[in-house]
């Protein structure tokens, strides 16, 4: 084992703005966005890729990608744009999915709910109309201790209907 | 929890990650997807020195049209496989199966070369490419292609090498007008490993026997296997209830799982005959054949 700490300088745009950083390779991608860069609302739950808390979405090839961030180096997030659930609201304006999850109180404690709406965005980016039960696969890698999962497929829905109908991106 | 300290190398071909494997040795592992390497490091399981990133090695995504068979890079994700329209169209196997695997976030990042190198016994590609008669292709100083079917040697233990890295999957399209598949997998809970996975695909005949049908089960032993027995019952037979139960006690006969919390070895076996009776039954469905 390498005894010396060795560092190696990343820069990544999160919610389109760019940090260089230098970081050991062995911190958690989750890690770095929480204690290097303070954006606290990315969770941790399990740390053990169960329950979502930490997603968060990657851009790769183009296209926006939900990943669990406690499953990921800083490193490999090198050179590329992430977005976090800060990056999802315009100001005091909330992201529909956002407002969804707020009008269906599909949220008691909330600690997983930044996981879910970007999972939730992750979904309604590849599939803008999906089913009930496309939703409920969509975000079965999240888990929720409080609400039982039921208003939150109901927001997830509705808010699918109300990108559509004012035709809004679903990725800000 | 994060893993012992280590050495991040993220070469740009494969050419160099080649020779970063060879420099580094036993203290040298890949990364692909990260999916199983992160979290078996987190857990200290594996404590590898150097971490030799394939994810900036250019055109290892591509899922291609190789006239007969289909091409699968290294770095095709989980869900890349969900949603490429190739696969639909001639291996719909392999887009059942990978809507299957895990959950969106990592499927997003998981890749079926770094599942067939894992190696995990209740992992679903290794059942479904042994039963696609798939070959992989893994690259050393030389190159070499190995059947699926003599791949898998025990849990999280396969042919390849040190200083090898497994470039693509070479999966043959089932050929004949009717042709019947699926990957069906019991699950205890949405996203959990199998309780037991059953790959199979079948040709039918003119006349409506079979002409050939491969049966694959992951979870029930300590590498998936391919269900010769079972197979040898059905060749050239006309399909019906009793084959069909013939052929699931067959091939469940030779599993040996463990009692675990997803149940007891004896549960798992019985469950392995019900879910292969199961799959033959939709896979010779959808080959045309009513039953
Ligand atoms: C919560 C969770 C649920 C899961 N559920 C399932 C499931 O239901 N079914 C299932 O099948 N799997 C499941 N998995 C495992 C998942 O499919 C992994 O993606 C897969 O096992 C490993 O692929 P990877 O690309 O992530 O490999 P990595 O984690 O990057 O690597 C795994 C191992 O393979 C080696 N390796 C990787 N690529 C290569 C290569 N090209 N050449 C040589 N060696 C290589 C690595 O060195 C490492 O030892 C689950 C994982 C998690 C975290
Ligand atoms: S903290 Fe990452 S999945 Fe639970
Ligand atoms: S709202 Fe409490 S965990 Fe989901």
């Amino acid at each position: 084992m390498p005894e010396e700490k060795i560092v190696k300088k990343i820069s990544v745009q999160v919610n389109g703005t760019a940090y260089a950083s230098e970081v050991e390779p062995r911190l958690l991608l989750v890690q770095y966005v929480r204690e290097t860069l303070g954006l606290t609302g990315t969770h941790v739950g399990c740390d053990t890729t169960n329950c979502g808390a930490c997603t968060i979405l990657m851009e790769s090839g183009g296209e926006w990608k939900a990943v669990k961030s406690c499953t990921l180096f800083a490193v490999q997030a090198d050179g590329r744009k992430l977005l976090t659930i800060e990056g999802v609201a315009r100001g005091d304006e909330l992201h529909p999915v956002q407002n969804a999850f707020w009008e269906n109180h599909a949220l008691q404690c909330g600690y997983c709910t930044p996981g879910m709406v970007m999972a939730s965005l992750g979904l309604l980016a590849r599939n803008g109309s999906p089913t009930e039960e496309e939703v409920r696969k969509g975000l079965s890698g999240n888990l929720c201790r409080c609400t039982g999962y039921q208003n939150i497929v109901k927001a997830v829905l509705s808010a699918s209907k109300d990108i559509k109908e004012k035709r809004l991106p679903v990725i800000p | 929890m994060n893993p012992r300290r280590f050495q991040y190398h993220s070469p740009r071909t494969l050419g160099d990650a080649l020779v970063m494997l060879e420099k580094y040795g036993e203290e040298a592992k890949v990364l692909a997807g990260g999916q199983s390497l992160i979290p078996m490091m987190k857990l200290r399981l594996l404590q590898p020195e150097h971490v030799i990133d394939l994810n900036n090695i250019p055109d290892l995504s591509y899922i291609e049209d190789r006239r007969g068979s289909i091409a699968i890079g290294a770095l095709a994700r989980h869900s890349d496989l969900e949603r490429s329209p190739l696969i639909r169209e001639k291996l719909p196997i392999i887009g059942e199966a990978a809507e299957q695997i895990a959950d969106q976030q990592v499927r997003n990042l998981g890749t079926m070369a770094g599942s067939a190198c894992h190696a995990d016994p209740a992992a679903d590609w290794p059942a479904v490419l042994q039963a696609l008669d798939a070959s992989f292709v893994v690259r050393g100083k030389d190159e070499r292609v190995v059947p699926a079917t003599q791949f898998f040697r025990g849990p999280f233990d396969t042919v390849v090498r040190q200083g090898e890295i497994m470039t693509e999957i070479d999966v043959p399209v089932p050929q004949g007008d009717r042709v019947g598949q699926t990957y069906l997998k019991f699950e205890r809970r949405a996203g959990d490993f199998a309780t037991v996975g059953v790959a199979a695909v079948v040709c039918v005949d003119g006349d409506g026997a079979i002409a050939s049908g491969a049966l694959a089960l992951s979870a029930v032993a300590p590498a998936a296997y391919r269900a010769t027995d079972a197979e040898k019952i059905m060749e050239g037979k006309k399909p019906t209830q009793r084959l069909i139960e013939e052929a699931a006690s067959a091939a469940a006969a030779p599993s040996s799982p463990a009692s675990d919390l997803r149940g007891s070895a004896e549960y798992k076996k019985e469950m392995a005959r019900v879910f292969v009776r199961r799959a033959l039954k939709t896979a010779l469905e959808r080959a045309g054949v009513k039953l």
